[in-house]
């Protein structure tokens, strides 16, 4: 098992070096590259570009500003803001909290939900709940997220005045109740995003379970049905959910940033787009590099969990 | 079937309808700005400057059912011969082609389509070729692990044995096997990138205005939805229409060429 752990740890860190060459070589393929601060600024010479190319090291070989630029990153040394000059990662760590609240509530309720619905569709399999579920999260996969958003606002802000249209807060009121109150709708609009896939593979896990015979032998014990189903059952076709959570976090962060946008909700998607429109590039690319990361991460823990989850991959 | 139906009324709309019309794209009729839908003389009424919905719907749908196909296209190319050259040689090119496919994964698709895209020059071929770039991994996934595992079935082994070269193994031999898999990813890649395309449209990266896409129709639609909620609730429906419909008919096309695939059921 820990060869296993040090293993997945050491595939980590080789992704980890290939995420950064992208990065680094889509920070090359911006306009005016690594320079372009400077390179907007009027009255700036030619001349004096150069030498700032110089100081920032950009005439050395490109292996070696690579080398240096990932220094800076292992550093914590991500470059400045172009807009107010705050280091990258402080402007990033100032929007990270609402899009992990953003993630966590809104995944809290697809597992809640998704499990629900694809253990009653492998119970009642061909049934027709589990027709309009399938049918249901295939639409739920199709539709586009903003576009939800903008119909939730329409039904639940405009038409039944219930919830606000947007913001974390009302100006003013920093109680938890109109914080609550506020997330309501884009935790719905990012649940829309992951319920789909959490229901379809709950769906298939439970079926592959059902069918092993240490349930058919708790059923031939005469254990009482819901017994089985939530003791037995269930219990081990949540483990393979734990990957799924990992493989979800992309998807979760994509979701977050067209749900932010619509709800103007302060975290990382719309700082991401606020820095795109203001050609903010430090900013831009410390937000991909760290969106790459918390991908990564996400993954690792998932697949490091399931070692300690399942003592079948733990004693091997 | 739906999936199927959906499509074709959908191309079939966008490629006949416009000639039907009798309203421009950019025709401009003040006298019914915001006409709601049904109440009027525009089908399915006006926007903010009184341009007709219904055309411009079907004109957006031609260059988003266009950019959706042709991303598709160059995406599955792409994913095919990654995919090829990983799962056919292997050893350490297909690690590293593999590893690379994982490394683009970790950058969350809309993120990283987004930047792209706004380091270019906005316009149909750019958004299409940068749509294509965030959607060929999972192609790619698709048949290198064919590959590796038909490399190792009976025919191609005696392939190998009478002498063929390479290319005709790779090509002609086993190619063709993974075909089934590859045009039902081709298939839910075309909904992907229609979905993409809306995405960066909608956030204003993608096809710019005044050219129609389904995606920038709803560019500025959340200002006016106490006022006209049809303008955002009608082209997101278009845009749910096409993505389920391919969504389906991708679905559809896995029962039917391989029963082995279907792992719902």
């Amino acid at each position: 098992m820990l060869s296993y752990v040090a293993r997945r740890i050491a595939q980590s860190i080789v992704l980890l070096i290939l995420v950064s060459i992208i990065g680094f070589a889509l920070l090359h393929l911006t306009p005016g590259g690594p320079l372009s601060q400077f390179a907007n600024t009027p009255g700036m010479s030619a001349a004096a570009l150069k030498r700032i190319a110089h100081q920032m090291g950009l005439d050395k070989p490109i292996p070696v500003q690579y080398l240096d630029w990932t220094g800076h990153l292992l550093r914590g040394d991500w470059g400045r803001s172009y807009r107010d000059q705050q280091p990258v990662l402080t402007v990033i760590a100032s929007h990270l909290w609402a899009t992990l609240e953003l993630m966590l509530s809104s995944t809290f309720l697809a597992v809640l939900a998704g499990t629900w619905i694809g253990v009653l569709g492998a119970v009642r399999r061909y049934s027709v709940a589990d027709y309009l579920a399938t049918i249901g999260a295939m639409i739920a996969l199709s539709i586009p997220t903003f576009w939800f958003g903008l119909v939730m606002i329409y039904l639940f802000s405009v038409w039944l005045p219930w919830f606000p249209s947007g913001d974390m807060h009302q100006p003013g009121d920093r109680s938890f109740l109109d914080y609550a109150h506020h997330l309501v709708l884009p935790c719905l609009v990012l649940t829309l995003v992951t319920v789909a896939t959490w229901s379809r593979y709950m769906r298939a896990s439970m079926l592959e379970v059902v069918n092993q015979d240490y349930i058919r032998t708790a059923r031939a014990k005469g254990l009482r049905r819901r017994a089985i189903l939530v003791r037995h059952a269930l219990r081990n076709a949540l483990l393979p959910m734990i990957t799924i959570a990992g493989l979800q976090v992309p998807t979760l962060l994509g979701g977050a940033l067209v749900t932010e946008t619509v709800f103007t909700w302060p975290g990382m998607g719309r700082l991401f787009l606020d820095s795109l429109g203001y050609r903010d590039y430090p900013v831009v690319m410390g937000l991909l590099m760290f969106t790459a990361i918390l991908v990564l991460l996400g993954n690792l823990i998932a697949d490091l969990l399931y070692v300690v989850a399942d003592p079948r991959i733990r004693l091997s | 079937m739906f999936g199927l139906a959906a499509i074709v009324f959908l191309v079939l709309a966008c490629a006949v309808g416009p000639y039907l019309c009798p309203y421009g794209p950019l025709s401009i009729d003040l006298l019914h700005r915001f006409q709601p839908p049904f109440l009027g003389p525009h089908l399915l009424g006006t926007d903010q400057l009184g341009r007709d919905l219904l055309v411009r719907l079907l004109l957006a749908g031609r260059i988003s059912l266009t950019v959706g196909f042709l991303a598709m296209t160059i995406s599955t190319v792409i994913g095919v011969v990654v995919g090829l050259l990983s799962g056919f040689y292997g050893g350490w090119v297909g690690t590293a082609l593999m590893r690379l496919v994982d490394a683009v994964l970790c950058f969350p698709n809309i993120f990283l389509l987004l930047t792209l895209a706004a380091m270019v020059s906005p316009g149909v071929l750019t958004i299409t070729t940068i749509v294509a770039l965030t959607a060929w991994m999972q192609v790619a996934r698709i048949v290198d692990g064919q590959m590796r595992t038909l490399r190792e079935r009976d025919f191609a082994v005696a392939a190998e044995a009478i002498g063929v070269s390479d290319r005709h193994l790779m090509l002609r031999e086993l190619l063709p096997n993974t075909l089934a898999p590859v045009v039902v990813a081709a298939t839910l890649n075309v909904a992907q990138a229609i979905l993409l395309e809306s995405y960066a449209s909608y956030l204003g990266y993608g096809i710019q205005p005044p050219t129609p896409s389904w995606g920038n129709m709803l560019n500025n639609a959340q200002e006016y939805l106490t006022s006209a909620p049809w303008l955002a609730i009608i082209p997101g429906a278009v845009i749910t229409l096409a993505v389920t419909g391919f969504n389906f008919l991708g679905d559809g096309l896995r029962d039917a060429l391989d029963p082995r695939l279907d792992l719902n059921r």
